[in-house]
C-alpha cells in the first residue's frame, strides 16, 4: 500500500488500514505522552531531589528547575561541600501514563484520603444527572420548536430572530442571575446546561427540517396528505435520522457547558472533584476524571450512534446517496 | 429493436413520408369516439408568469386543450416552455394567474388525491417500506390498516414488486422505485395520472420496459394520463394526442392527434406515420439553430490535432 493511496481525495481506505489508522488516532497521542514521560533526555525541566546534600532548604522529593538545581549544585561544589543529588524529572501536572492509569483504578477501588471528599464516580453521577435534565428539558421544548420553525414560516420569523440574538450570549454570563433566582444548588447548573444547549438546538433543528426534500411534501400533498399528517407523517419520519445525529452532537455540546455551569453556586460533580484533586496537586486525579469525561462522551456517542443504526432500518439510503 | 436507429433523425430523413395528418380509417374512427367521451380535465386560458430578479417572467401564456376520459396525452416542448410549470399547476402544487382549470367540470384547488402525480426524481418515502409507501394514500383517505395493507397489496401485485414488498426504497433499482411511485399514485385511484418525466432518469432499455408497462396499466384500468417528457420517441410511442409547447412564453404551438394505431407496439417506432409524426414535432422544437452563440449545429472548432500526428483523422 503506497503513500499516495492514503491521500486519495474522499476515498475510503481499506477496512484493514481504516481500523490500524483509528487505533494510532489513540496510540500516537499516547506514544508522545509516553515519551515524555519515560525518555529523561526528553524535555523533563526539572529535577527530582533524592538527597539535599549540604543545600539547606532542599528537601527529600521536593523537584526545582533544572538551572536552580545546577546553581545550587555548582555552589555546593565551590565551597567544598555535599552536593545535592536528583533525577530529571517532569512538573507534577504532568504525571507519566502509569500513573494515571494507576489513579484510574484506585478512583474505584481506595476511598478518598479526606473524609469531604467523594468518590470518583459519585462525582460523575452528579454530573451525568446534571446533563441529563439540563439536555432533558432543553430537547422538551427546543425539538419541537425547531421543527415547527422548520416547518412553518409563520414560527420561524416569530422565534428565530430572537433565538438567533440569544445564543450569542455566552450562557456563563447567565451564573451569577441563575444563582439568584434558582438558588446554590443543582437548578442552576441545570439552567445553564438548559440555555447553553436551547438556543443552539431549535437553530440547528430548524435547518435541519428545513434540509428534508421538498418533492416529499409534495408527493405527500398529491397523495392527499393535509397539515396535521404533513408534520407527523411525512417532516418528522423524514427528518428523524437527520435530528438523531444533531441530538448526539449537541449532547457534546452540553457536556463541554457541564464544566462552567458546575463552577456556579456550591461546586459539585466532576467539576469539584477536578478542582479539589489539583488543589492537593494529585494530578494524576485529575487526569484520570478528564479522561472519564471523555469515555463517557464517547461511550454514550458510539452507543447512541448503533442505536440508531439499529432503529433507524432505512438510514443505509442516506449514506450510499 | 436498438435505441440508436430511432434516435438518428439523419437516417430517415431522405425517406418519402406521408403527412402525419393522414390517419388511417380505424385511427380516424378511433378519435372520433375519443372525441365523443367525456372531458375529463379542461384547462382554459391558463396564464403564469414568475417574479425573477430581472423582473416577471411569463412561463405560460393562453394555455388551452381539453383531454377526454381515459386519454393518453403527451405534453413535449423544449426547455423553458414551461411544462414542468403546467404540470404542477394540474397538480395544485403551483398557484396560477388566470384563468381555469376543471376536473370533470369542478375547478381545481389545491392539490388533492383526485390527481395522483409520478414525479421524475421518484420521491418515495425512503423510511417507508414499499408496503408502506403504497398505503400512504390510503390511510390519508380514512381507509382503515388492514383494508389498506390489502389494498396496497394489490397495487404492488399489479407492478410486479410483491417480492419486495418489504424492502425499503434504497433496496431498490431506478425503475422499481419508478414502478412502486406508479402503484402509490394509482391505488388513491385519482381520475388523472399526471407524469412529470418519469422515466427521465433511467437508462435507455429500463425506459423502453417501464413504457410497456405504463401502456399495459394504462389500456386495463379507468385512469387518464398527462405525461411530460422531452424524449420524442418516447411521446409518440405513447400518446393519443401530444400537445407541442413552444417556449419563452409558453404556448401551445399544435395539439396533434398520433395516427399510429392503437395498441402500440415496438415495431411501429420504424411506421412511416410514427416517423412521419415524429419528424413533424422535431421540426416544431427544434427550429434549425436554436442553439445561441452556436453556428447552426456545428460549434466553432478548429483542427487542435499536430498535422503529423500518428492518427492524423479519425475517419
Amino acid at each position: 500500500m503506497s503513500v499516495s493511496h492514503w491521500f486519495a481525495v474522499r476515498r475510503t481506505l481499506p477496512p484493514r488500514t481504516r481500523r490500524f489508522t483509528g487505533l494510532m488516532s489513540f496510540l500516537l497521542p499516547l506514544l508522545i505522552w509516553s515519551l515524555l514521560s519515560y525518555v529523561p533526555w526528553i524535555w523533563h525541566p526539572q529535577v527530582a531531589i533524592t538527597d539535599p546534600g549540604s543545600v539547606s532548604y532542599l528537601r527529600p522529593g521536593m523537584q526545582l528547575d533544572r538551572d536552580a538545581f545546577a546553581a545550587a549544585a555548582a555552589r555546593a561544589h565551590e565551597q567544598g561541600r555535599a552536593e545535592p543529588v536528583g533525577y530529571p524529572a517532569n512538573p507534577i501536572y504532568l504525571p507519566a501514563p502509569h500513573e494515571v492509569a494507576r489513579a484510574f483504578y484506585t478512583a474505584f477501588t481506595d476511598a478518598p484520603v479526606r473524609r469531604s471528599e467523594k468518590w470518583l464516580h459519585e462525582s460523575l453521577w452528579e454530573s451525568i444527572q446534571v446533563i441529563f435534565w439540563g439536555f432533558l428539558l432543553s430537547s422538551l421544548i427546543g425539538v419541537p420548536l425547531g421543527i415547527l420553525a422548520g416547518t412553518f414560516d409563520f414560527i420561524s420569523r416569530l422565534f428565530e430572530p430572537f433565538v438567533e440574538f440569544f445564543r450569542y450570549l455566552p450562557a456563563p454570563a447567565f451564573g451569577a442571575l441563575a444563582v439568584a433566582i434558582l438558588g446554590i444548588y443543582q437548578a442552576p447548573k441545570i439552567a445553564i446546561i438548559f440555555i447553553g444547549t436551547f438556543f443552539q438546538q431549535v437553530l440547528v433543528i430548524a435547518n435541519t427540517t428545513r434540509k428534508l426534500d421538498p418533492t416529499l411534501l409534495e408527493a405527500a400533498q398529491t397523495l392527499g396528505a393535509r397539515n396535521p399528517a404533513l408534520l407527523f407523517r411525512v417532516v418528522i419520519p423524514g427528518i428523524i435520522t437527520d435530528l438523531f445525529r444533531d441530538m448526539r452532537v449537541l449532547l457534546g455540546w452540553a457536556w463541554t457547558y457541564l464544566i462552567v455551569a458546575e463552577l456556579i453556586g456550591t461546586s459539585s460533580g466532576i467539576t469539584w472533584f477536578i478542582t479539589q484533586q489539583a488543589r492537593y496537586k494529585n494530578f494524576d486525579n485529575v487526569y484520570a476524571a478528564i479522561m472519564m469525561i471523555g469515555i463517557i462522551g464517547l461511550g454514550t456517542d458510539l452507543l447512541l450512534a448503533w442505536l440508531g443504526r439499529r432503529i433507524f432500518p432505512w438510514q443505509k439510503a442516506a449514506h450510499n446517496g | 429493436m436498438s435505441r440508436e436507429v430511432r434516435k438518428t433523425p439523419g437516417a430517415t430523413a431522405h425517406l418519402e413520408l406521408p403527412s402525419y395528418r393522414e390517419q388511417s380509417p380505424a385511427v380516424r374512427e378511433r378519435f372520433a369516439r375519443l372525441r365523443r367521451r367525456p372531458v375529463l380535465l379542461e384547462v382554459e386560458r391558463l396564464c403564469k408568469s414568475f417574479a425573477t430578479a430581472q423582473g416577471s417572467v411569463m412561463a405560460l401564456r393562453d394555455i388551452s386543450f381539453k383531454t377526454h376520459r381515459r386519454e393518453f396525452v403527451c405534453v413535449i416542448g423544449p426547455s423553458g416552455c414551461g411544462k414542468s410549470t403546467l404540470i404542477r399547476i394540474l397538480a395544485g402544487l403551483e398557484n396560477h394567474d388566470s384563468g381555469r382549470v376543471l376536473l370533470d367540470g369542478k375547478a381545481v384547488k389545491g392539490p388533492g388525491p383526485d390527481r395522483g402525480m409520478v414525479f421524475q426524481g421518484y420521491t418515495l418515502f425512503p423510511w417507508l417500506t414499499v408496503k408502506k409507501n403504497v398505503m400512504f394514500g390510503l390511510e390519508m383517505a380514512g381507509r382503515g390498516r388492514l383494508a389498506a395493507e390489502e389494498e396496497a397489496m394489490q397495487w404492488i401485485d399489479l407492478v410486479g414488486l410483491n417480492k419486495f414488498a418489504r424492502c425499503y426504497p434504497h433496496q431498490l433499482s431506478g425503475g422499481m422505485k419508478q414502478r412502486v411511485a406508479i402503484a402509490r399514485a394509482l391505488a388513491n385511484q385519482p381520475r388523472i395520472l399526471l407524469m412529470d418525466e418519469p422515466f427521465g432518469a433511467l437508462d435507455a432499455q429500463t425506459r423502453a420496459r417501464m413504457q410497456a408497462y405504463l401502456m399495459e396499466i394504462w389500456s386495463n384500468i379507468d385512469i387518464t394520463i398527462l405525461f411530460i417528457t422531452h424524449d420524442l420517441d418516447e411521446a409518440v410511442f405513447l400518446a393519443d394526442r401530444i400537445l407541442v409547447l413552444k417556449a419563452h412564453p409558453g404556448e401551445v404551438s399544435e395539439l396533434i392527434e398520433v395516427p399510429v394505431p392503437q395498441p402500440r407496439h415496438p415495431e411501429q417506432l420504424l411506421a412511416p406515420e410514427f416517423l412521419a409524426t415524429r419528424r413533424h414535432i422535431e421540426k416544431l422544437i427544434h427550429p434549425p439553430a436554436a442553439e445561441p452563440g452556436l453556428n447552426g449545429d456545428q460549434l466553432n472548432m478548429v483542427r487542435m490535432v499536430s498535422v503529423n500526428d500518428e492518427v492524423g483523422s479519425v475517419f
